[in-house]
């Protein structure tokens, strides 16, 4: 079974704690700069949301790359860079549609989540559950579920 | 670590910014942003320098686990001697800046001098400029925010400005950063304004890094955890601080009408439960909660004020999300001035934001300003039209945006309480301690609270101490003078490490000792902690009573001294101020005028001062 992050934005408070788990995971600082998902505001701070990489099946990164040092964990389905091959060339920061692969001048390489080898600390360090690890299957369970509520109405209770 | 052990030094009437090493020998000693500042700050400048003038030195502070993963580690203070009071002061703030200064590689901003035309700080990791600021100059923090953002084409700046109340010097004016988090007591943002700087936006890459991490993580997860089952910690999150107007309420300690009375009778309809509940038209107060910097609580409120409301019915730019009420706004914009219209106390939340200046100030001075417009001492004539009596909403939102201009009678109000008064000839009308006036908490229903706002170094406080629990069970000063002394110590302490003081809902001393020892070099043993935490009170109180500041200022208004409480749990008391103050003197090792004594100064390692 794959497993995938799930964001639910409704969550989140814009607390940072995901950028600093991923910063301190991929950097050994607390570094939110470095960090690889990063929370957008909205409306003065109305609206919080999480984005990151979602792991494109087919993915324009990995294509992209000359060098071909980027390569698709089986395990986890995460598309990972090998910074010893990598050169900067930043090709896969203009293929990706969403942005989500970036350049870290401090080493000269790109940088994207991995989602931590199969242990996401963004997910474990977040504090309301707005971000989680769940298979991948099923992520619009749950929204299903609530929008099939909203649709339909709740059931009274006997 | 935890440290960057690096400060940036900029002279604003030279021009020049400079990177030196911190001082490790004094974060030894004070170990960071309220405490070391404190120390930096005394030994920067003299205590009698004129607050608003050239000579007085302003100190944005991180401390160590500022930047760091711990749970509420989005703490910075802003250090300097306050207008309002004379007295150094010391104000703190969430949001995302202070997280920001340390990723750039600081631990301290400190701004020494005055620019010749007014100028803001640029900050982007190693490279710092001093740039002109007329663009900004004369506009508001929000709009300060966005045309930076905008300008450096970096939408990751984080901002820390002042609004016009602190370029005109309303004395109580704040630094707001991140458009509703500030550093908001003492008028941190009048000296701000006095040196002609607009604003500081930084944006820092370099990350920040602990001692032993695999402890470090640990120590966090814990203490997280804590939080997480912690029902204080709870209510904070679902409600917010305002769940305090209705424990006040309950107490009779909720000063209401200028401190005339200890219950409101319209706190229902400006408490957590009114802002939660949705009215017949579908409107309802609050969007969300929202957490500063690494926060794991997020008491934080986001709201929005109905659009029909006659503040915003012609203003669209105000049918926005913004900042909402905490306790003391709620307290301040509600009970103090009598007004229940909460659309009315979001509106005024939302000026004080926007132009940058302290609501608990402003709604102490509004309260005296009504007091004395119900005397007759001052009219319509005075007030520009406006009927100040109080329970009127007009009143209350018309002066905050005057006040936040700095136009009309707002001027006035930009004075405080105690010099508005007694430019009035009323001094007695004006509820305040060495010139800052009182947070929500009535001295004469908890006596404990009393003794703190009264000693507290900053003025009326009431995030110094913390004698809470205590006097909710009993409503004499017997046995308070301790648990007084006992947390203004400990909070020093938290005030100095970069986290926040709510986290004290669920954490002792020991949870901060675990974070802070696994971070920094050294070994942080309680003792020490709490040592620091009564180095830093007494260092302050020296800088205080360098400056002027004695034994007579450590008082309360003659109303909370003599006028008993008329209802609630503590209805016929007063304080118990002149017998808890000499037993507060003796367990601080003071002698009877207020003067840390020759073998306190030793105890604490501070003889070369005093």
């Amino acid at each position: 079974m794959q497993k995938s992050l799930l964001i639910d934005a409704g969550k989140c408070t814009s607390c940072l704690q995901c950028e600093m788990a991923c910063s301190l995971e991929h950097t050994g600082a607390f570094n939110p700069a470095r960090s690889r998902i990063k929370i957008f505001e909205f409306n003065q701070g109305a609206r919080s949301i999480p984005y990151t990489c979602t792991q494109c099946a087919e993915a324009w990164c990995l294509h992209a790359c000359p060098v071909e040092a980027i390569t698709k964990n089986m395990v986890t389905g995460a598309m990972e860079v090998n910074e010893s091959t990598c050169v900067g060339c930043k090709v896969c920061t203009i293929a990706c549609p969403f942005g989500t692969i970036n350049y870290n001048p401090d080493n000269g390489k790109v940088a994207k989540c991995d989602l931590c080898g199969g242990a996401p600390k963004c997910a474990e360090a977040c504090p309301t559950g707005a971000i989680t690890y769940v298979d991948a299957d099923w992520t619009g369970y749950d929204r299903m579920r609530s929008w099939a509520v909203r649709t339909h109405g709740e059931p009274t209770s006997a | 670590m935890g440290w960057q052990k690096k400060v940036l030094r900029v002279n604003l009437t030279k021009g020049t910014a400079k990177a030196e090493p911190l001082n490790m020998e004094w974060a030894n000693e004070y170990l960071g942003e309220r405490g070391l500042a404190t120390k930096y700050l005394y030994e920067n400048m003299d205590p009698k320098a004129d607050p608003m003038g050239p000579d007085n030195v302003l100190i944005f502070a991180t401390g160590p686990l500022t930047g760091t993963m711990s749970s509420t580690s989005g703490r910075y203070a802003v250090v300097t001697k306050g207008p309002l009071t004379g007295a150094i002061a010391c104000s703190n703030s969430g949001g995302k800046f202070g997280a920001e200064l340390k990723f750039a590689g600081y631990d301290f901003l400190i701004v020494e001098g005055k620019a010749k035309k007014p100028v803001y700080l640029h900050i982007v990791d190693d490279e710092v400029q001093i740039l002109p600021a007329d663009e900004i100059w004369g506009t508001t923090v929000w709009n300060t925010e966005a045309v930076l953002k905008s300008k450096h084409q970096n939408p990751l700046l984080k901002v820390a400005s002042i609004g016009v109340a602190g370029e005109r010097g309303v004395l109580y004016a704040c630094v707001v950063n991140d458009l509703h988090r500030a550093a908001g007591r003492s008028g941190v943002g009048a000296v701000m304004g006095s040196k002609n700087l607009k604003a500081v936006a930084v944006h820092g890459t370099k990350g920040v890094k602990v001692k032993d991490p695999v402890r470090f993580m640990k120590a966090v997860k814990e203490t997280k955890a804590l939080l997480e089952k912690s029902g204080g910690r709870k209510e904070l999150t679902e409600l917010g601080t305002n769940a305090m107007i209705d424990s006040m309420q309950a107490f009779g300690g909720l000063p209401t009408r200028n401190f005339e009375a200890v219950q409101f009778e319209g706190t229902e309809k400006v408490d957590p439960a009114a802002m939660l509940a949705t009215g017949p038209d579908g409107h309802r107060n609050l969007i969300t909660n929202k957490a500063c910097f690494g926060c794991t609580i997020a008491c934080g409120r986001i709201a929005h004020i109905n659009k029909k409301h006659f503040t915003i019915v012609n203003r669209p730019e105000y049918r926005t999300a913004s900042g909402g009420l905490e306790y003391e706004t709620a307290y301040a914009f509600g009970p103090l001035v009598g007004v229940d219209d909460i659309d009315a106390l979001t509106f005024a939340g939302f000026m004080t934001n926007e132009h940058g200046y302290d609501p608990i100030s402003f709604g102490g001075t509004l309260a005296a300003a009504m007091e004395l417009f119900e005397m007759g001492v001052i009219t319509e004539k005075d007030t520009d039209g406006v009927s100040l009596r109080f329970g009127n909403p007009e009143a209350l939102t018309i002066m905050a945006e005057k006040t936040g201009k700095c136009e009309g009678f707002g001027k006035i109000l930009g004075l405080g309480s105690r010099r508005m008064c007694e430019k009035y000839g009323h001094p007695e009308v004006a509820m305040h301690v060495k010139g800052q006036e009182f947070a929500g908490y009535d001295s004469r229903a908890l006596q404990g609270m009393g003794l703190g706002f009264a000693t507290s170094n900053r003025g009326a406080c009431h995030l110094k101490h913390d004698v809470f629990a205590q006097d909710m069970e009993d409503q004499t000063g017997k046995g308070k003078p301790k648990p007084c002394k006992d947390s203004q110590d400990r909070i020093a302490m938290i005030d100095s490490s970069g986290l926040c003081l709510f986290t004290t809902a669920a954490w002792g001393v020991e949870e901060f000792r675990q974070q802070i020892d696994a971070a920094c070099e050294g070994e942080w043993t309680t003792e020490r902690l709490l040592q620091a935490g009564e180095r830093i009170w007494n260092l302050e109180r020296i800088f205080n009573l360098e400056a002027g500041i004695t034994a007579k200022d450590d008082t309360l208004p003659k109303r909370l001294l003599e006028v008993p409480v008329p209802t609630g749990t503590a209805k016929g008391h007063v304080s118990d101020l002149p017998t808890m103050l000499p037993e507060y003197y003796s367990l601080r090792g003071w002698s009877k005028d207020g003067k840390p004594t020759k073998e306190t100064l030793k105890r604490l390692g501070l003889e070369a001062t005093g």
